[in-house]
């Protein structure tokens, strides 16, 4: 049940939403698709949904080719489940009907398919709500009544787009747990699209972040955060400053980078790197020394559970971010050791 | 718990790719061609090439003298009449859509009365209201001398009249447009230092310049199709206008001047479509120009004035609403035309003549029931055809029979009943019978005409629907007819429904399209209320016009309930 892309596009007008894109995600994984508003991430959810046709390219689920040039399977063929931003959750159907329906259209009579639908929606905690109307649900409770039509489907292949955008933040965390469990009990090819970087390192097995049409990176989420692929990825994922320097010194896996006069770090690397490179250092890189660089707080804000500080090395044009247990002032004068970072993959 | 394997049905995509929405097309496009494209195609032919037709038919129409007095009439009259509606609607749209006035549902309500009241009954409860033998005139002591030619009975009697018809659609026009109206852009020209009558000056009225527009232009050819008015009030006093001479030639003459008619008809369509066009392009202007969502419509206080100008609001709604009814209703409870209405003299004779006596007044409600519901079914039904089309990969068919009933709207009456014979007075091919002198062809005018007065109300279901529902019900494996049937019918089932019974009332009243297409057996409650008050047979008329005028408040009620859970703008006069 994995899906293949191949050199997928979507254009309208002038512009490709989705841009020649290659990628396959395999049988049970939990795939995400990361990014910006406008990148192209649920053109792209439509197109294997097949709520929006290819101009180009080639898509396959489960070896089946559904579009090409020439061919456009119409979605009610395709067997993939869809999970709604909005839950599109019918109206005029109770949650029991809305739950049926998909095993109607498969051909089961409709008394057989209620008493199939109860099923799922006892596998969602809903046992007690069959005969209630959408509109009398919590936000938390539609939700599950999609996944639970998603799942009376019987599609091996899920796409979910942003299915968690529309709930309150405290109820977003525990629908991250369901979406776990759900993704468990299926164990479908999921693609999970969103623009909150939080929910795709809590849920994926892989992310993928997509940028004007194409995939930046595609890896698992601490390879994502720790590895990033450019500076676009290290920006988007997590925080930390970019800073250029020049390679000193050599070793596999590893290189010393001059940032500044008297100012080296000993960075990770993915290949071996020469020259002018540029250096990834997130907060978990510096640490508060007296033994460290002289910097100065430029600003300083609350995070919840750390501060998070702007830091002016000397000698660095760069501010670096670092997280600090305690507030600072800014101006206030403290000293820095840089611990690691990782050298973003030169062209 | 491992979800059954579901095989994903691949049961032949192809044969489902032609059997769903292209079926539904063709029917689709089968009934347009019947209903639009043969009758206006009809017109044409005969008009640019059948014999009396082509370019020297144009010619001496054009220089004939009684067509181009009926021409000047029918453009100054809806010119004219458009410009007062302008303004009085106008008026009322801005002091009920943004002041805080109370009971503006049932103003509304009052205002869209003089839109459903149908123009030939307004016509006879006018004359009735201010004839020699007016209750309300001989209390005033205003009453014009017995045998006087009766006011109304002059140009500006049916400017008058035709104007107060198109009050409502420049107050529906109106009020959309208020309601789209950001809400933050008044109010930042207020925070700015900006008061009522500035913010009204320099913020509102600029903003619905278009709408003021589109408004006369929808008036213009609303009057400019209008037959009750101008035939009631205009024969009697010389003034007649296209529609009604097209009557005229043909009550006269019969089908042997149809070709005359055709050139007459498409020259006074061709007035309607190039109206309609510009006030397309208007509205197009006015949709572009706003940003920002819809909001709760701004209300300005009106302080202590507020119960003056309700009870002024009140006063002249039923002045020209209500005070009209009643002086028809005393008409029809009169013995005879001319008697005052006292205690002794009160009779309900004539209801019972109407309902009992006179087989084609019988003849004539069932007529008219029969055709008001078959014409609001059918047109539910193409409506709701067209609206399941118009989101799916044959949109454009959608999209240009909508246009088709748009311009079948728009093109005066008498110009679509004439097509109709045009069209179907010879026998239909294959069966050997004509449609003419038949319900059919009356049916086939109602759905012609009024179809795009059904489609409205689908259209705007369908688009604020999420389009996310019909697209779960795709994945979900439904094909077009599951989806159709399950759910788009039932979630767009109240706004059709809607539009059926704004199709019954507008069949229920008609008057022009049935008056050159009835035949004996076949008369329509309008042509016999007509016929009765051209006849002189004021009291029959009358009472037969209150009957109409209680079955349509009765639609109006069934509406106004119906539309409780419908989304605004579909019932005109709520929200």
């Amino acid at each position: 049940m994995s899906i293949t892309l191949d050199h997928l596009t979507r254009r309208y007008g002038a512009v490709a939403a989705v841009d020649d894109l290659s990628a396959t995600i395999p049988t049970g994984c939990f795939f995400t698709v990361l990014g910006p508003s406008g990148c192209g991430k649920s053109t792209l959810l439509r197109m294997i949904a097949g709520l929006e046709p290819v101009d180009k390219g080639r898509i396959v689920l489960a070896g089946r080719t559904v579009a090409e040039a020439g061919l456009h399977i119409p979605p009610e063929a395709r067997g993939v489940g869809v999970v709604f931003q909005s839950y599109a959750l019918w109206p005029h159907l109770d949650v029991l009907g809305n739950v049926a329906f998909p095993i109607e259209t498969a051909g089961v009579p409709r008394r057989k398919a209620r008493a199939e639908a109860a099923q799922h929606l006892e596998s969602v905690a809903l046992t007690g709500f069959a005969d209630r109307r959408p509109a009398d649900l919590s936000g938390g409770q539609r939700q599950r009544v999609a996944l639970a039509r998603c799942l009376a489907s019987g599609a091996r292949i899920v796409l979910m787009d942003e299915p968690l955008a529309n709930l309150d933040p405290h109820l977003r965390a525990a629908m991250e747990e369901e979406m776990t469990a759900f993704h468990d009990r299926a164990r479908a090819t999921t693609l999970f699209i969103t623009h909150d970087q939080r929910e795709a390192m809590a849920l994926s097995d892989l992310v993928a972040v997509m940028r004007a049409g194409r995939f930046e990176q595609v890896a698992a989420p601490q390879a994502l955060h720790d590895c990033p692929a450019n500076a676009f990825v290290a920006g988007f994922i997590g925080r930390g400053a970019i800073v250029p320097g020049e390679v000193t010194a050599n070793k596999p896996g590893q290189a010393k980078v001059r940032l500044a006069p008297g100012l080296t770090v000993v960075a990770r690397t993915g290949q071996h790197a020469t020259g002018a490179v540029q250096v990834l250092l997130r907060p978990g890189d510096l640490a508060i020394d007296p033994s460290g660089q002289a910097a100065r707080v430029a600003s300083c804000a609350y995070r919840g559970d750390h501060w998070e500080a702007r830091i002016a090395l000397d000698g660095l044009s760069q501010t670096l971010v670092a997280s600090l247990p305690h507030r600072a002032d800014p101006g206030e004068r403290l000293n820095v050791i840089l611990n690691g970072g990782w050298v973003l993959p030169q062209k | 718990m491992p979800a059954p394997l579901r095989e994903a049905p691949a049961r032949w995509p192809g044969l489902r790719r032609i059997t769903g929405e292209p079926v539904l097309l063709a029917l689709i496009v089968l009934a347009a061609f019947a209903l639009f494209v043969l009758p206006l195609g009809a017109i044409g032919r005969l008009a640019v090439s059948g014999t009396g037709g082509g370019p020297d038919a144009f010619v001496s129409a054009v220089n004939s003298r009684s067509v181009q007095r009926a021409f000047w009439h029918s453009l100054e009259s809806a010119a004219l009449s458009a410009v007062a509606a302008t303004l009085v609607g106008g008026a009322l749209a801005l002091l009920i859509g943004l002041t805080d006035v109370r009971g503006r549902t049932a103003l509304s309500f009052a205002i869209l009365m003089l839109m459903m009241i149908p123009p030939h009954v307004t016509a006879i409860a006018w004359i009735q209201m201010l004839g020699p033998s007016s209750v309300l005139l001989q209390a005033l002591n205003l009453a014009p001398a017995p045998g006087s030619t009766h006011p109304l009975y002059s140009r500006e009697g049916v400017i008058g009249l035709l104007a107060l018809q198109q009050v409502p659609l420049v107050y529906l026009t109106l009020r959309a447009a208020l309601r789209a109206l950001p809400r933050d852009l008044a109010e930042a020209a207020r925070v700015n230092g900006a008061g009522p009558w500035r913010v009204l000056t320099r913020v509102v009225l600029p903003l619905l310049r278009p709408a003021v527009l589109a408004g006369f232009a929808l008036a213009f050819v609303s009057a400019l199709g209008n037959f009750g008015v101008p035939a009631l009030l205009g024969i009697p006093g010389r003034y007649v206008t296209v529609p009604v001479l097209m009557w005229q030639r043909l009550a006269s003459s019969g089908p042997s001047v149809l070709a005359d008619m055709a050139v007459l008809a498409t020259l006074i369509g061709a007035v309607a479509v190039a109206a309609v066009w510009a006030q397309m392009r208007l509205m197009r202007h006015a949709s572009v120009a706003l940003i920002g969502p819809p909001q709760q419509p701004l209300r300005l206080t009106l302080g202590r004035w507020r119960s003056p100008v309700e009870l002024a609001l009140w006063a002249v709604l039923a002045f020209a609403v209500v005070a009209p009814l009643l002086a028809m209703l005393a008409t029809a409870l009169v013995p005879t035309y001319g008697v005052p209405l006292r205690a002794d003299t009160v009779t309900l004779r004539h209801f019972h003549e109407v309902i009992l006596n006179q087989t084609v007044t019988a003849r004539a409600f069932a007529n008219s029931a029969a055709l008001a519901v078959l014409a609001g079914l059918g047109v539910a039904a193409l409506a709701l055809a067209v609206g399941a089309l118009s989101r799916g990969r044959l949109r454009g068919g959608a999209r240009a029979v909508t246009t088709l009933a748009e311009v079948a709207y728009a093109v005066p009456g008498l110009v679509i009943s004439v097509g109709f014979i045009i069209a179907f007075l010879r026998p239909l091919p294959g069966l050997g019978i004509s449609l003419y002198g038949t319900h059919a062809i009356i049916l086939g005018a109602y759905l012609s005409a009024f179809l795009a007065v059904g489609l409205k109300p689908v259209g705007v279901a369908f688009a604020v629907l999420d389009p996310a529902l019909h697209e779960a019900a795709r994945v979900s494996g439904a094909g077009f007819w599951r989806r159709l049937w399950r759910i788009d019918l039932p979630l767009i089932a109240p706004a059709a429904a809607s539009g059926a019974v704004l199709v019954m009332l507008t069949a229920w009243n008609e008057v022009t399209l049935s008056s050159i297409l009835w035949t004996r057996g076949t008369e329509t409650l309008g042509t016999v209320i007509f016929n009765y008050e051209d006849g002189g047979y004021s009291t029959l008329s009358s009472a037969m016009s209150i009957l109409s005028v209680a079955a349509t408040l009765a639609l109006m009620g069934l509406l106004h309930r119906l539309g409780r859970n419908l989304p605004p703008g579909i019932i005109p006069w709520r929200g």
